[in-house]
C-alpha cells in the first residue's frame, strides 16, 4: 500500500490535491494511505517551499501545484 | 489604445441602459464598466504574456542563488526577487523556512517576503494602465525601498535572536553547512511546456483575482460616484499630517491584495486625496494584514512580530510624509 502524504500549510490548493488523488486510486482501486501534513517544522524538513508537495513513501514527487490526471496516475500505478 | 473601454462603457451605459453620464448612478457605472472591461482584458493577456517569460523562475532557484550573496547586495536581490518571483501567499512559511535553512539571512529573506504583496506583475500593469508610468516607477521604488531598509533594519537589530527555535536551529544548520544545497541545474522548457504553463497561470491568476478586481472597481466607483465632489479634496486635500497615520491605521483591519486596492487608488487620488496618504492607505491594506501575521506566529516569536509591525506602519507612515510633501514637485 502506498503511504502519501500531501503538505501544505492548509491552503485551498493542498485540500484539492488530497482530494484528487483519493479519487484517482479510487477509480483505479488501488489502495492507499493519504495524510494532510501541514507542520510548517516537518515541511521543512521535506526540504519542499512550493505548496501543495506531494510525498509518495516518503519519496518528494511533485510540488507547487496541483498536479494533473496524468502524473497522478503514473505515480499509483508505478 | 484604450478608448475602446471608454466608448463601451459609454454605449453601454447611455445606449442599453439609458443613463445620462451627468447623473451620479451614471458616472459611477461608467466607471466601473470601463475599469472592469479594460482590467480584466489587461491580466488575460499580460500574465499569459508575462507567465510565457518567467516559466522557469520558482522560490527554489531565487533561494540557491541567494544563498551565500553578501549582504549588501542580498536586500537588494532579495526584494528585486520577491517583485518578480511568483509563489502564493499561503506559501510564505514554507518559502521563509526553506530560505532560513539554507542560511540565508533573516533580514534578506523578509526583504523577499515583504516586497512581493507590494509588488507583482498584476500590480504593475493595473497602476500603468490607470495611473500612468511615473506612479508607477514611484511605487516600485518605493515598495522595494521598504523591502530592503525593512530587511537590513531586521538584520542590524538581530532579528534571529526572536525566531522560534526550531527556525533559528535550522538557520543555524544552514549557515555551517555551506555545501548542504543540491542546486537542481537549470531547466530548459520547450515552447510547448512554457505555452501550458503560462496558460495554466493565466487561468489561475484569473480565477484568483477577478472577484478582488469586481470590489476594488465597485468601491472605486461608489467613491467615484457618491462621494460628494470635492469633499475629499476639502478635507483632506492640503495632506494634514494626522491624515496619513490615520490612513496606515484604517488599511490595517481592511485585507485586500493589490489587485482589488488599486482601482480605489485611482479613484481616490481623482477625488483629489494626496498622493502620499494614498499610498501610505493602500501599502497598509496589502502589506499588513492580521491573518498573514498569524501565519508567521508559526515561525517567529511575538516579539519579532511586533517589531515587524511597528516597522511596516512607521515605513507607511513615513512615505505618505515624504511623498506629500514632495507632490508639488513630482
Amino acid at each position: 500500500m502506498k503511504n502519501i502524504k500531501i503538505l501544505g500549510t492548509g491552503c485551498a490548493k493542498c485540500t484539492k490535491t488530497a482530494e484528487l488523488i483519493e479519487k484517482i486510486a479510487n477509480e483505479l482501486s488501488i489502495a492507499i494511505q493519504i495524510t494532510k501534513e501541514t507542520n510548517p517544522e516537518v515541511i521543512m524538513e521535506y526540504g519542499v517551499m512550493s505548496t501543495p508537495a506531494v510525498i509518495i513513501n516518503e519519496v518528494n514527487v511533485h510540488s507547487g501545484s496541483i498536479p494533473n490526471t496524468k502524473a497522478i496516475e503514473s505515480w499509483l500505478k508505478a | 489604445m484604450f478608448e475602446i473601454f471608454t466608448e463601451l462603457a459609454t454605449w453601454l451605459v447611455v445606449d442599453v441602459f439609458g443613463l445620462s453620464k451627468a447623473t451620479k448612478l451614471g458616472d459611477a457605472l461608467h466607471f466601473f464598466i470601463e475599469d472592469t472591461t479594460k482590467i480584466f482584458f489587461l491580466l488575460l493577456v499580460m500574465i499569459y504574456a508575462i507567465a510565457l517569460l518567467r516559466a522557469s523562475m520558482n522560490v527554489e532557484r531565487v533561494r540557491d542563488y541567494l544563498a551565500g550573496k553578501n549582504k549588501g547586495v542580498g536586500y537588494l536581490l532579495g526584494s528585486s526577487f520577491g517583485a518578480i518571483t511568483p509563489f502564493c501567499s499561503c506559501s510564505s512559511i514554507p518559502v521563509f523556512l526553506g530560505f532560513t535553512s539554507a542560511g540565508i539571512p533573516v533580514g534578506i529573506t523578509m526583504s523577499f517576503l515583504i516586497t512581493s504583496p507590494l509588488i507583482n506583475e498584476v500590480a504593475i500593469l493595473l497602476l500603468l494602465s490607470l495611473l500612468g508610468w511615473k506612479f508607477t516607477l514611484l511605487y516600485i521604488v518605493v515598495g522595494m525601498s521598504v523591502g530592503i531598509l525593512g530587511g537590513a533594519f531586521l538584520d542590524a537589530i538581530k532579528a534571529e535572536r526572536w525566531l522560534q527555535s526550531f527556525a533559528a536551529k535550522a538557520l543555524a544548520r544552514g549557515q555551517n553547512s555551506s555545501a548542504g544545497l543540491q542546486s537542481q541545474g537549470i531547466n530548459t522548457l520547450s515552447f510547448k511546456e512554457r505555452h501550458n504553463y503560462a496558460k495554466n497561470e493565466m487561468l489561475e491568476i484569473f480565477g484568483r483575482v477577478w472577484k478582488w478586481v469586481i470590489i476594488g472597481v465597485g468601491l472605486g466607483a461608489a467613491l467615484h460616484g457618491f462621494v460628494p465632489d470635492g469633499w475629499i479634496q476639502q478635507h483632506l486635500g492640503d495632506g494634514q499630517w494626522w491624515s496619513v497615520p490615520a490612513a496606515v491605521l484604517l488599511g490595517i483591519p481592511l485585507y485586500s491584495n493589490a489587485t482589488g486596492v488599486i482601482p480605489i487608488m485611482e479613484s481616490l487620488i481623482k477625488q483629489g486625496l494626496p498622493i502620499g496618504t494614498t499610498l501610505a492607505f493602500c501599502m497598509s491594506t496589502v502589506a499588513a494584514s492580521f491573518p498573514e501575521f498569524i501565519l508567521l506566529k508559526q515561525v517567529m516569536q511575538w516579539r519579532l512580530l511586533a517589531v515587524l509591525f511597528l516597522l511596516l506602519l512607521s515605513a507607511f507612515t513615513l512615505i505618505g510624509w515624504i511623498f506629500n510633501l514632495l507632490s508639488p514637485f513630482i
